[in-house]
C-alpha cells in the first residue's frame, strides 16, 4: 500500500456534516481524507433554506441544537466566517385558537424539559415583530436567537478551514466498496484505494448505501424538497416565519429576495439523477404566501429548485458508532433539518473517536434503532 | 384552445412554422406557443406587416418567410402568441403564461423550435446604455421600424454583423466603423471548407456583396481588432480597440456588439436532454438523431435550437421532425416516413455544406469568450466580474453550479442565459480544460419569471 493513501480517518461525503467532521478530526491532529462523489456542498448541504433553528426541534435533538446554537454565534472562531448568519429570530405563527393551543402545548413541553428558548408571544407583540402579518396572526411561538445563514457559504467556509487544517479532499470520486484489510478499512473510490483504521459515513441522503458496505442496515428514504426565491423587494420582515398548521416557511434575505419553502416535495429523477419541481406544491405554497402577505402577489418568482434529503422513519438523524463493525461511525439522515446542527456534529463525532465518549446522549440516534419497532415521527420538522 | 394536443411546438420561427404545417397535413392536433405577437421568429420578425418601403432594405430572403407564415395561418394549427414558457417537463406538460394567466398544456409529443440567441459579448463597458446586440438592433428595425441615431459602431464578427451593417447603411445611418475581430487567420482556416461552401454559391455571393456594399458606403472596416472596450461614464461614448498593436478610437452613440448566435437551450436543458460541445463555434447543442429526436422520449428539436444553421435549414428540419413525429404517433408508417423525408434530406445536405466554411470564417473572438480584464462584468443580473468568478474557482468552485452557489452568478432573473457560456469558459480557462468538462449551469424553472399571484392561480393539467 502506498503510504500516500493511508490516513488516520476517512470521511465519506463532502456535505456540511462531512466537512464539519473532517475539520474537527483535523483539529485533533488526525490525518484526514474526505471523499466526495460530486462536489462538496453540491447537494442538500449547499442548497437548503438555510434556517438556523432551534424552534420546534424534535425534543431528542434539543441538547445538540442548543450546543450548536452557541457555536453558530461563534462561527468566526471556528471557520473564519460568520457564514452569513443573521440572528433575526424565528417565529411560528398561530392563525387560529387551535393553532394557539398547539403552540402553547409545545412551549409547555419544552419548558418541562428545562429549556426556555421557545416562548409564546401574543398578537400584539407578533405584529410588532412582523407588522406585515396584520390580523392574520393571533399569536406565535418565538425563538429569539435563531435566524438564517447562507448554506453554500457555510459549506465553503467549513471546507476551506478543513483544508487549511490539512484535510485532503477528493471530489468527483465515488466510493465503490469498503472492505476490512487486517486492522484497516480499505475504501475503493474512483480508481484508487485508500486506507484508514477509521471511517465516518456522512453521505447524507446516500448514507444507507455506504452503511450497508460495513454491515449496517438503517432505514433511509430520499426525498426532494423544493424552495423558491423571488426577485428583490424593500426590506419588510426580520424573522424567519413559519406557521403552526399551514405549509409556510418564509424569510427575507439581506439582499431583499424572499426564500419560500416549507416541506414542498419535488420529484426525484434517476436518469439523469436530479429533481423536478412539482408545481402543484409550488401553487399551494404561493397561495399560502399570498394569503398571508397579499401585497406580494405581483412579485416575480425567479427560481425554484430542490435538494435531495435523507429521511429516516422517525425523522431523527443517525449519529454514532456502527453496531456492526469497529472503527465505523455514522452521521447522516438528518431528515432535512441538519443544517443548524452541523457545527456540533463534527465535535460529537470527533469526541467519540478521540475520547471514546461525548457529553450528549445519542441513544435516540442509534443506527440500528429501526431494527426494533419504530415509534412514530413527532411531526415537527 | 384545448388542454391536450398531439403536438406542442415551442417557437413560431421557420422550424416551428414548417413543423406545424406538416403536422397538420398528417392530421395531428397542433399548438404553437410563441413569445412574439406574430409568427415568423426573429428572422422573419413582423413579416406580415413589413412596410413596402422597407422591402428593398430587408431583401428577398426576408420575404421568403411570408409564404411560410401564410401556410401556417391556413394550416389549422392552434396558435398562442405572446406567451412565455415558464416550465417544461418530461411528462410533456408545458407551462405558459399568456394574458396574465399561468397555465399548462399537455402534449403527446413536444417539438422545441426555440431558435437562437445572440451570444453575449462581455467586454469592458458592455453594460453601458447605448451598447446592444447587433441582432437586437435589427429586431427593433424589423418590428418597430426603429433605426439607431448615429454615429453607430459595429464590433465583433459573424455573417449577421454584415447583414445588420447593410440594413444600417441602406437606412442612411451614420456608421462610423465596422470593427471585425476575425481576420486573415480565420480566412486561411476556412479555406479548406470552401469547396463545400461552393455547393451553395449564392450564400457566398450574398456575403461578398454585403461586404462590398458596406465598403462602398464609405464605412471604415477594421480587421483583426483586439482589446475592445466601450468608453463612457453614464452612457457609451466610444469604442476603443487595437489593430496590430496600434490603438484606435471610434466615437459612437450606439455600439452594436456581435459574436454570432448560439442555440437557445433553456428548454432542452430543463428537460435534461443530453448535449454536446461544438468547439468550432464554442457552444453546446442537444444530441439529436437524424430525425431531430433528443435523448428524452417524446421530445424533438428543429432549427437553430439544435445548432446554428440558419433559416433555410431550420425550415427543412421542421418539416422532417414533423414527419417523424407523425410516425411516432402512429399516423404514418416507417416507409411513409422515409418517402416523405427523402427529398427534404437532399435539400438539407446541400444547404448544410455551407456551414463549416461559415463557422470557421467567423469564430467567436477569444476575448469575448474569456474576458482578459478581471473587472469585466460577466453576470449582469447580480453584477459579478471575471475576477470574482476566478476567485470562486480558486476556492474550489469547480463547476458552474458551485460558482453560482458561492457568488450568485446566474441567480438573477435571466436564469443564466447571459452569463452561462462565459461562466463555463472562464472555469474551463482556470482549470485548463474545455467547457464540456466543466459542465453547464442547471436551468431551473420558472424559465421566465411568473409572479407569486400567478403561481397561486396556476391552471394545471392532469
Amino acid at each position: 500500500m502506498n503510504g500516500d493513501h493511508r490516513y488516520d480517518a476517512i470521511v465519506i461525503g463532502g456535505g456540511l456534516q462531512g466537512c464539519s467532521v473532517a475539520l474537527h478530526l483535523a483539529a485533533e491532529k488526525m490525518r484526514v481524507l474526505l471523499i466526495e462523489r460530486d462536489l462538496c456542498g453540491q447537494h442538500a448541504s449547499g442548497v437548503n433554506a438555510g434556517g438556523v433553528r432551534r424552534l420546534n426541534r424534535l425534543v431528542e435533538e434539543i441538547p445538540l441544537s442548543m450546543a450548536a446554537h452557541r457555536m453558530w454565534h461563534d462561527l468566526k472562531v471556528l471557520v473564519g466566517s460568520d457564514c452569513g448568519f443573521r440572528p433575526t429570530g424565528q417565529v411560528r405563527i398561530a392563525g387560529t385558537s387551535e393553532d394557539l393551543g398547539a403552540l402553547e402545548e409545545r412551549a409547555r413541553r419544552v419548558r418541562a424539559l428545562g429549556y426556555d428558548h421557545e416562548e409564546m408571544i401574543g398578537a400584539r407583540e407578533l405584529r410588532q415583530i412582523v407588522p406585515a402579518i396584520g390580523e392574520r396572526g393571533v399569536g406565535a411561538l418565538i425563538c429569539r436567537g435563531d435566524g438564517y445563514a447562507d448554506p453554500a457559504l457555510t459549506c465553503l467556509a467549513f471546507r476551506l478551514r478543513a483544508q487549511e487544517r490539512g484535510v485532503e479532499i477528493r471530489e468527483q470520486t465515488a466510493v465503490m466498496g469498503i472492505e476490512k484489510i487486517r486492522n484497516d478499512w480499505r475504501v475503493s473510490a474512483g480508481d484508487q484505494n485508500f486506507e484508514a483504521p477509521l471511517i465516518v459515513n456522512c453521505a447524507g441522503a446516500w448514507g444507507n448505501e455506504i452503511a450497508v458496505m460495513t454491515g449496517d442496515h438503517p432505514s433511509l428514504e430520499k426525498e426532494a424538497l423544493a424552495l423558491m426565491v423571488t426577485s428583490r423587494v424593500p426590506h419588510f420582515i426580520d424573522p424567519v416565519v413559519g406557521h403552526a398548521s399551514r405549509k409556510l416557511s418564509f424569510k427575507q434575505m439581506v439582499n431583499g429576495t424572499l426564500v419560500i419553502g416549507g416541506a414542498l416535495k419535488a420529484f426525484l429523477t434517476e436518469e439523469p439523477a436530479g429533481t423536478v419541481i412539482d408545481f402543484r406544491q409550488m401553487k399551494e405554497s404561493a397561495g399560502t404566501v399570498c394569503a398571508f402577505f397579499p401585497f406580494l402577489a405581483d412579485l416575480p418568482v425567479v427560481r425554484c429548485w430542490a435538494g435531495v434529503e435523507g429521511m429516516t422513519p422517525d425523522r431523527l438523524p443517525i449519529i454514532g458508532s456502527s453496531q456492526a463493525a469497529d472503527g465505523v461511525y455514522h452521521a447522516f439522515g438528518f431528515s432535512a433539518h441538519g443544517y443548524q446542527l452541523a457545527p456540533v456534529i463534527g465535535r460529537v463525532v470527533a469526541d467519540l473517536i478521540c475520547r471514546g465518549e461525548t457529553e450528549f446522549d445519542l441513544t435516540s440516534f442509534l443506527v440500528d434503532r429501526f431494527n426494533h419497532p419504530v415509534k412514530e415521527a413527532g411531526g415537527h420538522s | 384552445m384545448k388542454n391536450h394536443y398531439d403536438l406542442v411546438i415551442i417557437g413560431a420561427g421557420p422550424a416551428g412554422l414548417a413543423a406545424a404545417v406538416t403536422a397538420r397535413t398528417f392530421g395531428l392536433t397542433t399548438l404553437v406557443v410563441d413569445e412574439q405577437a406574430e409568427p415568423g421568429g426573429q428572422i422573419y420578425r413582423a413579416i406580415e406587416q413589413a412596410r413596402d418601403d422597407n422591402a428593398p432594405v430587408l431583401g428577398k430572403d426576408y420575404f421568403q418567410g411570408l409564404s411560410l407564415v401564410q401556410q401556417f395561418r391556413q394550416s389549422g394549427a392552434d396558435y398562442r402568441p405572446e406567451a412565455t414558457i415558464w416550465d417544461i417537463g418530461r411528462d410533456l406538460k408545458v407551462g405558459y403564461l399568456a394574458d396574465g394567466r399561468a397555465r399548462q398544456v399537455r402534449a403527446r409529443y413536444l417539438l422545441i423550435a426555440a431558435g437562437a440567441m445572440e451570444r453575449p459579448v462581455p467586454i469592458p463597458g458592455w453594460t453601458l446604455p447605448g451598447v446592444m446586440g447587433a441582432a437586437a438592433a435589427d429586431i427593433l428595425f424589423k418590428s418597430c421600424d426603429m433605426i439607431p441615431q448615429g454615429p453607430v459602431v459595429l464590433a465583433g464578427s459573424g455573417p449577421l454583423q454584415l447583414l445588420v451593417a447593410c440594413h444600417l447603411v441602406d437606412n442612411g445611418v451614420d456608421v462610423a466603423g465596422m470593427v471585425e475581430t476575425n481576420g486573415f487567420g480565420s480566412y486561411l482556416k476556412a479555406l479548406p471548407h470552401l469547396p463545400g461552401a461552393l455547393r451553395v454559391p449564392h450564400y457566398l455571393l450574398k456575403g461578398l456583396g454585403m461586404r462590398r456594399k458596406v465598403k462602398r458606403a464609405g464605412v471604415p472596416i477594421y480587421q483583426r481588432a483586439a482589446s475592445l472596450r466601450v468608453e463612457g461614464n453614464t452612457e457609451a461614448e466610444a469604442l476603443t480597440f487595437e489593430v496590430g498593436g496600434k490603438p484606435q478610437r471610434l466615437a459612437a452613440a450606439v455600439i452594436l456588439l456581435h459574436e454570432g448566435v448560439v442555440p437557445n437551450l433553456q428548454f432542452t436543458r430543463l428537460l435534461g436532454c443530453r448535449h454536446i460541445w461544438y468547439p468550432r463555434q464554442r457552444y453546446w447543442k442537444p444530441v439529436l438523431d437524424e430525425w431531430g429526436r433528443t435523448s428524452v422520449t417524446g421530445v424533438s428539436v428543429a432549427g437553430d435550437a439544435a445548432g446554428i444553421y440558419g433559416a433555410k435549414i431550420a425550415e427543412t428540419a421542421g418539416h422532417i421532425a414533423a414527419i417523424d413525429i407523425s410516425f411516432s404517433l402512429q399516423v404514418i408508417s416507417e416507409q411513409e416516413r422515409s418517402w416523405a423525408a427523402a427529398p427534404l434530406r437532399r435539400d438539407l445536405s446541400r444547404e448544410m455544406a455551407f456551414r463549416p466554411f461559415l463557422d470557421t470564417l467567423f469564430p467567436p473572438a477569444g476575448e469575448a469568450l474569456v474576458p482578459p480584464d478581471e473587472e469585466t462584468l460577466v453576470c449582469r443580473c447580480e453584477e459579478l466580474t471575471v475576477g470574482q468568478i476566478r476567485e470562486a474557482v480558486s476556492q474550489g468552485g469547480l463547476s458552474p453550479g458551485m460558482v453560482k452557489a458561492y457568488t450568485r452568478t446566474g441567480m438573477g432573473p435571466c436564469q443564466g442565459r447571459m452569463c452561462g457560456l462565459t461562466l463555463a469558459e472562464i472555469i474551463g480557462d482556470c482549470r485548463q480544460i474545455e467547457p464540456d468538462g466543466v459542465g453547464h449551469l442547471h436551468v431551473r424553472p420558472p424559465l421566465k419569471p411568473i409572479t407569486l399571484g400567478q403561481m397561486a392561480e396556476l391552471e394545471l393539467v392532469e
